[in-house]
């Protein structure tokens, strides 16, 4: 497992805090969720919306400070603070990062959660 | 006690947030209620009642900033008090949620031993300022409770104007020497009944009781549209009561009870006056010292409803009196208009 996409210690603390039953339905509610946030983002964009897209920015950033996904809390947070680019074509770049790094993000999570 | 379970709602747009929150909040033993964003967690705080608001503020309809606006505007829910839990980015914004009036901010993802920490803290502050808003309710209207605690029982005073009404009943003394002390008491307590719902139904408060006597207040501490009118409204309402209440007294034939009513109008010092320890809300001054007098020259007059002149000029004819001449009272400097409430005319009645 690759520890840089989940900051374990972040992680014990949650579960050790709320139990590891409740730790995996969060996982699950996550997985969730994390589509249609992410697709909220690339809505937000193409509307040009730049308060959507700053909230959704936020919103990802918040459930990934959560779990330990620090990678990922970092793309959404610079999205968030950046809000939207002049240049559309630079935020798609950065919106596939985002994606894939959510992508990595969940699967050390469902790793963690059967582990 | 802050230990027991407390109702708490959690106010986030994000599923994930609100379920760990609830669970934080469960596993301290409190009860949570989930809304998903700021409009609904209005809605429930209106139709609920709540210990406590955890509160997100980046949310949509109405964000955390804009609840905590709402809140403080409105006098039934800006005693909740709301603890921010929010990820959101600038010092700036965190103080702007303090300005707003939350109690605490608490940056996600939250941690449970500072959570319990605020929690517990809250809801203890929540707690004593209900039980006293309790006991401060025991001895005025709900109206003047809620301006104490406002003005954080601020001992400052201010002119306001007002009416001021005294009553007493007659021949107390001898009423008390010919029956027993429980009978005094149980007669008092039902006369005091009466008395204050007469008083409450027209705007006014009961400010002080005196055995059989009392003084009450209208136009203070909040003021009142007509205040001289509800006054001596609330006057008549008390002698229409008293006439009900000799009629069951006689039933039993016991004596009937009358009552003599004095009502001054004009500028009062309104405040809390006494020390941290031990105060009450009172208004005092010449208005006050008027009314006083007027209720006992009651006695001298055989009238039942005495009021000075600027009751009588602020009632506009609405209420017939008859004046009963120029009377020099102890402490005034000039002599004073009197006006006798003509029986029988019961004032707004429409």
């Amino acid at each position: 497992m690759d520890e840089s996409v989940i900051d374990r210690a972040v992680y014990a603390e949650l579960r050790d805090t709320t139990g590891a039953e409740f730790v995996a339905e969060l996982v699950d509610t996550f997985i969730e969720e994390g589509p249609g946030m992410l697709a909220e983002l690339r809505a937000a964009r193409v509307e040009g919306n730049a308060e959507r897209f700053r909230r959704a920015a936020h919103s990802l950033k918040s459930n990934g400070r959560t779990f330990g996904a620090v990678k990922l809390t970092a793309l959404a947070r610079e999205f968030e603070l950046k809000g939207l680019d002049a240049d559309p074509v630079r935020d798609v770049g950065g919106l596939a990062a985002l994606e894939a790094e959510y992508a990595r993000a969940v699967a050390e999570l469902k790793a963690l959660r059967n582990g | 006690m802050a230990e027991d379970t407390s109702r708490v709602l959690i106010a986030d747009d994000n599923k994930v947030n609100r379920l760990l929150l609830s669970r934080s909040v469960e596993l301290l033993g409190h009860r949570s209620a989930p809304a998903e964003n700021g409009r609904l967690a209005l809605e429930k705080l209106r139709s609920e009642a709540f210990d406590l608001l955890l509160l997100d503020i980046e949310m949509p309809e109405l964000d955390g900033f804009a609840v905590l606006e709402q809140i403080k505007a409105d006098p039934q829910l800006r005693e909740v008090p709301v603890i921010v839990t929010s990820s959101i980015e600038g010092l700036d914004n965190v103080v702007r949620c303090i300005n707003l009036g939350a109690e605490d901010y608490l940056r996600k993802p939250v941690n449970q031993v500072l959570l319990k920490a605020r929690i517990g803290a809250s809801l203890e502050k929540k707690r004593l300022r209900d039980q006293q808003k309790a006991l401060v309710r025991r001895f005025v209207t709900s109206e003047v409770a809620d301006d104490l605690l406002q003005s954080d029982f601020a001992l400052g005073g201010k002119w306001l104007c007002a009416s001021v009404l005294f009553s007493d009943i007659r021949g107390f003394t001898a009423l008390v020497e010919s029956q027993g002390p429980e009978e005094t008491i149980d007669l008092l307590n039902t006369y005091h009944m009466l008395m204050f719902d007469a008083i409450g139904s027209y705007g006014g408060a009961v400010n002080q009781i005196m055995g059989d006597g009392l003084m009450a207040l209208f136009g203070a501490p909040l003021p009142l549209d007509d205040c001289a009118g509800s006054a001596v409204a609330a006057g008549q309402e008390m002698l229409g009561l008293i006439e009900q209440f000799n009629h069951e007294r006689s039933a039993v034939n016991k004596p009937a009870i009358r009552i003599g009513i004095g009502i001054a109008t004009g500028n009062v010092v309104a405040g809390y006056i006494g020390t941290q320890q031990r105060g009450t809300y009172t208004c005092i001054g010449d208005t006050v010292n008027l009314a006083a007098r007027l209720e006992a020259h009651t006695k001298v007059a055989g009238c039942s409803i005495l009021i000075d002149d600027a009751t009588q000029r602020a009632l506009g004819g609405s209420v017939p009196t008859q004046s009963l001449g120029e009377v020099p009272f102890k402490g005034k400097a000039a002599a004073v208009e009197i006006f006798s409430v003509m029986a029988g005319q019961l004032h707004g009645q429409s």
